[in-house]
């Protein structure tokens, strides 16, 4: 399928599932969901410079941050709509990618992994610090009284356009995938030295991998200040977005862009399940041991097991 | 000087305070088949990274078809001609053996000749009959032999389309036949006018293949010649065999 058919499917799906979640009367519902679509953004994003390019980043939370408190900024100084907002806080983290990115070029495998959470302590320390943004007491973003399109409540708002954003981050993940520069990516992740005998730009295409990821990530960050109309930094930082937004890729398979969106809906889904039937602090507890049986007996994770089984089949 | 491809003078590189090169000076001309001998650690595969790209030498110049190319990094060096095969293979191991071509032909050659995208997978199954891994073509990279990893190594660098291909190791450890198949595979690229420096230890595959042979001793060039005279050479059998 082109990218251009791909992407019409996608957005046409969202739009579906943006209308028939009208129907849905339980609003624990939407609460949910959109958290769970957070993370399909998340892991999507996460993938391009984890799974494709090889560098595992540890700090997705600093760039989800960066997205959320970069609403909550612009909307202390100008009461900026979301429709300002959204585009804005995705540019700011496309930002902090790109000096990601750089990193790269003197760190490798874990050093750069301990650099990607240094990040995301140092940006904590400054968010802490800032009192525009309420500093450590948090910062208050009301949801606006007049909801648009008719709906009926503000959560069905940030529900549809989560999905939307979701839809654009898998349509993103996909033509890198299937294009020249996913190719590029796949060499650097397999062997830097080679790829670079081979004439790939490694160091060009890993800063542009980083600032796609990091931009994604502060997309999905936008509209989480709404999502509780409270924010406050140790839960815009929370270890829960770091560590899930590598388990789920790795549990779906880091191979391919469905991988993400498999591992995040089914960990996302599961999390938000125990959330209300047993208790919350179950949440990592239960992520920490599927990482553990996947680690050990699908390391390739869904996709990869699948694909393997279909080998086994046809041959 | 024009006519030479590739001019190494006086290149120097030291790693804290050892020396691994000592101003060392190499010509090639197009074409041209080299053989750069030396025992281990005599600074050939330095002076392979230096000439690519992967180190950098401290002094002394580097020019490819008149333009120095020093201060270049590895994959412009490698668009503007200069492509290598790892002494350890480097396969990209999550792709299958046509994929592998497929990089070098996108990003490398791509660069001075016209080639459409859909015309790559056919490029890339043209070389892979020349080295004979037409059958393997879809197999994962990660999965073959020694000999079959050393031609897909071969086949990787000329894929890029280089002016001057540098052979490294290409067939340490290997048999006498699978010698004589890498061997032919490097021959028939002077056929199509590309140059070779090949960095060998299997003498006999040297003899046959260089019109001239370098030798590297402790990172000085010691001898540079026709091959005969070069064996023959007094300096050339100490720094192999010792003094009598």
């Amino acid at each position: 399928m082109s990218n251009r058919a791909f992407a019409t499917v996608a957005f046409a799906i969202a739009l579906a599932i943006a209308a028939a979640s009208q129907l849905i009367a339980n609003e624990f519902f939407f609460s949910a969901a959109y958290t769970v679509l957070l993370y399909v953004i998340l892991a999507t994003a996460w993938n391009i410079l984890g799974g494709y390019t090889g560098y595992v980043n540890f700090g997705s939370a600093a760039f989800f941050a960066i997205g959320a408190y970069t609403t909550v900024a612009l909307f202390y100084a100008f009461k900026a709509p979301l429709i300002v907002t959204i585009p804005a806080g995705t540019a700011v983290a496309g930002l902090a990618g790109l000096g990601l990115g750089y990193l790269t070029l003197r760190l490798r495998g874990v050093f750069f992994a301990i650099a990607s959470l240094a990040l995301a302590v140092v940006l904590f320390t400054f968010v802490v610090n800032w009192d525009f943004v309420g500093g450590a007491r948090g910062a208050y973003v009301m949801q606006p009284s007049e909801v648009p399109f008719g709906l009926k409540r503000y959560i069905h708002l940030l529900f549809a356009i989560e999905v939307l954003m979701a839809a654009a981050a898998l349509v993103i993940a996909r033509a890198i995938e299937t294009s020249t520069f996913g190719r590029g990516l796949a060499a650097i992740r397999d062997d830097e030295l080679a790829a670079e005998s081979a004439g790939v730009p490694t160091l060009k295409l890993k800063i542009i991998s980083a600032t796609v990821s990091g931009a994604l990530m502060g997309m999905a960050g936008t509209t989480f200040p709404y999502y509780l109309s409270y924010i406050e930094p140790s839960s815009a930082f929370s270890l829960s977005y770091a560590v899930n937004s590598i388990a789920m890729p790795l549990i779906g398979g880091m191979m391919s862009w469905m991988g993400p969106l498999i591992g995040a809906v089914l960990l996302g889904t599961v999390q938000q399940l125990v959330q209300v039937t047993i208790s919350s602090a179950w949440n990592l507890l239960i992520v920490g041991v599927l990482l553990v049986l996947f680690v050990t007996l699908a390391p390739n994770g869904i996709m990869g097991w699948v694909e393997a089984w279909r080998r086994r089949r046809n041959s | 000087m024009s006519e030479m491809l590739l001019e190494v003078r006086g290149v120097t590189k030291r790693f804290g305070g050892f020396t691994a090169l000592d101003g060392v000076d190499l010509v090639v001309r197009p074409g041209e088949r080299l053989g750069l001998i030396g025992p281990n650690g005599s600074g050939k595969s330095t002076l392979v990274n230096c000439i690519c790209g992967a180190l950098r030498n401290e002094e002394g110049v580097i020019r490819f078809e008149g333009r120095d190319i020093g201060a270049q990094p590895t994959h412009r060096r490698t668009r503007l001609g200069v492509a290598r095969s790892f002494q350890i293979p480097k396969p990209f191991v999550s792709m299958s053996v046509l994929d592998n071509l497929r990089i070098p032909l996108l990003y490398a050659a791509r660069q001075h000749e016209k080639l459409a995208t859909d015309r790559v997978a056919d490029e890339a199954m043209r070389i892979l009959r020349q080295v004979g891994l037409a059958d393997k073509a879809h197999a994962r990279s990660s999965g073959l032999t020694q000999v079959d990893m050393r031609k897909l190594e071969l086949a990787r660098a000329m894929a890029a389309k280089p002016k001057l291909l540098i052979s490294d190791e290409a067939m340490a450890g290997l048999s006498a036949s699978e010698v004589d198949d890498i061997l032919a595979l490097l021959s028939r690229l002077k056929q199509q006018g590309v140059a070779v420096i090949m960095i060998e230890h299997v003498m006999r595959a040297v003899m046959k293949f260089s019109d001239r042979v370098a030798v590297l001793v402790t990172g000085r060039k010691i001898a540079d010649g026709d091959p005969q005279s070069v064996v023959a050479n007094t300096e050339v059998i100490k720094a192999y065999l010792g003094e009598q």
